[in-house]
């Protein structure tokens, strides 16, 4: 089958892809004078497209760069080099009033819903603050659509007066997705989204993000380390090593059939709330951790913790990403021989 | 209870109470909070009336304990070798040069790797991991009969908990240290606990073997919990259930069962009466008027 043949199947919507990220790199300079030169290479080169209506899940473990990179793809870090075409436009070129109204169309739920809302400000004025900023609605056109949206996301429009504090997690959470509503955008960056909620509170945020996506035709990009909620979200899912995608597939081939010996391992280290199952599971373990990105490895980033690895190939060629499969994109040498 | 050489989870949300529970057994609830009522058995001895001598034998010898984030309990300007001795001497149960003899095959025992060098680093020279398995090398030098792990790899990547969970495995096995492992993740506790114990608002709503908790869990707590997570291993893509509401206010808890304002399957008594926690099957005990056995074998549930 080749990749036209998997297009055929999917629905029209799919075929457009509606951001595009291009070579895209974010480098962190650290230290000046004698150690000046010298940079945390958060990421390092990355190119994929996220599908108008889609969700792409993008997974890594913590330091591999995936929360630099959903920042730079909402614009709120400049890259030091690629670009982020959101349809035809290239984001990384605009500046200014131009960008600043592109902002309308994508829009960013934070991890932290304690850290991300101003706690002297009253929830109503939260929600409306883009409202406002846009220029879009004032007075009571405006409260009606903080009204609205606040109903959608499951938050009594009775509370418009009060601050942040006299919510709980999963309620300040709600707050937080319903001002990245309030503009109407197209494409949401929510990372991680759910991690710092309870496990009773998660799954209600999960499925008021699902419905958000079939009500309002939204495209996100989740980031999140938990693959499991990933899994049930995402129509694909790219994951990410070290400042690298390793490996980009449809959701269900990813989990059913890993090329790359990290998403394999990653894979296999995650437990399944079963303990018949988690008898006869041997996860692959990995050596160490994940090395520094100020100095990442040669070659194959992921070498130093392969288990399949084969000197000196994997240590001195950087293996590309390239398509194994249809639709199926993974960055190894000997892709699929774990 | 807690028998010699098991694995034992306790699982349960943040304010439940299950590290409150942890360090209870331990004596070490900080003020103002203390024990109001009931007893801990150790080997046949009530904890909760130990003198401070008995107190700083039993803990660390007797029982031990680490912690979720390894930065905090570690001493950042003394080496983790150093700290690892201290933990032995502190016990009186190894002289100094046995100690100082047993430091580099404890820090073998948990798997790092160079022993002999790394011990000479500060804590800020290990990774996440390494700290954590340090921690567990202070715990267990003095060769406790219990390690109380409360949320050891909720800081952790999930392949570093891999490697985590594995080692506090092969530790039981081969040393026989009983482990209790205090988390809010269902599946770490599918993977290495062979009892488990929901808790809920302070209180335990179940208890089990962990295969009769997976399979059959009959607290609807329990029995929501699990249908409430997404499974990596799903085929299908299913809605996933969820949990309405919040848990209690702990100091103003709703009358009746804790649980009732947030169950789906409540019946008026719920609201009334607070069911005791009884036996519903082999080993397996749950707080529940309803059961979930009769449950979804009857009526429509409520909402």
């Amino acid at each position: 089958m080749s990749a036209q043949d998997s297009h055929v199947k999917q629905s029209p919507a799919y075929e457009m892809a509606l951001v595009r990220v291009e070579d895209v790199v974010k480098h962190f300079p650290i230290g000046t004078g004698l150690f000046g030169g010298q940079a945390v290479r958060a990421v390092d080169g990355v190119s994929f497209e996220v599908r108008s209506g889609e969700t792409l899940g993008l997974v890594g473990e913590s330091g591999c760069g995936k929360s630099t990179l959903g920042r730079v793809i909402a614009q709120l870090q400049p890259a030091t080099a690629g670009h982020v075409f959101f349809r035809d436009t290239d984001l990384v070129r605009l500046h200014g009033e131009k960008l600043r109204r592109m902002r309308q169309q994508m829009q960013m739920i934070f991890q932290d819903p304690y850290a991300s809302l101003n706690p002297r400000m009253t929830v109503g004025d939260i929600i409306g603050e883009p409202l406002q900023n846009f220029g879009i609605a004032r007075g009571k056109e405006r409260e009606r659509r903080i009204n609205e949206v606040m109903r959608t996301c499951g938050l009594n429009p009775n509370f418009i007066r009060r601050y942040p504090h006299e919510f709980s997690g999963g309620q300040r959470q709600r707050i937080g997705i319903a001002r990245a509503l309030v503009l109407n955008p197209t494409f949401i960056v929510a990372d991680e989204p759910i991690s710092a909620l309870d496990v009773s509170i998660q799954a209600q945020i999960v499925n008021l993000l699902e419905d958000l996506q079939d009500r309002f035709k939204l495209t996100y990009l989740f980031i999140a380390h938990d693959l499991s909620v990933v899994r049930h979200l995402s129509d694909r899912v790219a994951v990410m090593y070290l400042g690298k995608i390793v490996e980009i597939a449809d959701s269900k081939e990813i989990y059913l059939n890993p090329l790359h010996p990290y998403t394999k391992a990653l894979l296999s280290s995650i437990p399944i709330p079963d303990p018949d199952l988690e008898a006869q599971r041997e996860p692959i373990l990995l050596k160490g951790e994940i090395p520094s990105p100020v100095n990442p490895p040669t070659g194959c980033r992921f070498h130093t913790r392969c288990p399949i690895a084969q000197f000196p190939k994997c240590s001195e060629e950087e293996p590309p990403l390239e398509e194994k499969a249809a639709g199926h994109r993974a960055a190894c040498h000997f892709a699929g021989q774990l | 209870m807690v028998n010699k050489g098991e694995t034992l989870g306790i699982v349960g949300e943040s304010g439940c109470g299950k590290s409150v529970t942890a360090l209870s057994v331990l004596r070490l609830i900080p003020e103002p909070g203390r024990i109001v009522s009931g007893h801990i058995w150790f080997k046949d001895r009530d904890v909760a009336s130990y003198s401070r001598e008995e107190l700083r034998e039993y803990r660390g010898n007797d029982v031990s304990m680490i912690f979720q984030d390894p930065m905090t309990s570690l001493n950042p300007v003394l080496r983790v070798g150093f700290q690892i001795k201290e933990a032995m001497v502190a016990h009186e149960r190894f002289d100094n040069k046995t100690a100082d003899e047993r430091v580099v095959p404890m820090l073998q025992k948990v798997r790092i790797s160079d022993p002999k060098e790394r011990a000479k680093n500060y804590p800020h020279q290990f990774s996440g991991g390494m700290r954590q398995r340090a921690m567990i090398a202070m715990g267990l030098s003095n060769e406790p009969d219990l390690l109380i792990a409360d949320e050891p790899t909720t800081a952790l990547d999930v392949t570093v908990q891999a490697q985590i969970i594995e080692l506090l495995r092969d530790l039981n096995r081969d040393m026989g240290t009983a482990v209790v492992l205090i988390t809010h993740n269902l599946a770490v506790v599918a993977s290495l606990c062979t009892r488990v114990i929901v808790m809920y608002a302070g209180r335990i709503v179940e208890s089990g073997p962990t295969r009769q908790i997976f399979n059959s869990p009959q607290h609807p707590y329990t029995w929501s919990l699990l249908q409430s997570i997404p499974r990596i291993d799903s085929t299908q893509h299913d809605k996933l259930l969820t949990i309405a509401g919040l848990p209690p206010d702990l100091s103003n808890p709703p009358p009746g069962c804790l649980f009732h304002p947030r169950c789906r399957f409540r019946v008026d008594r719920c609201s009334k009466e607070e069911p005791p926690l009884e036996e519903v099957g082999p080993e397996q005990a749950a707080r529940c008027w309803v059961l979930m056995k009769n449950a979804l074998a009857g009526a429509e549930p409520v909402r």
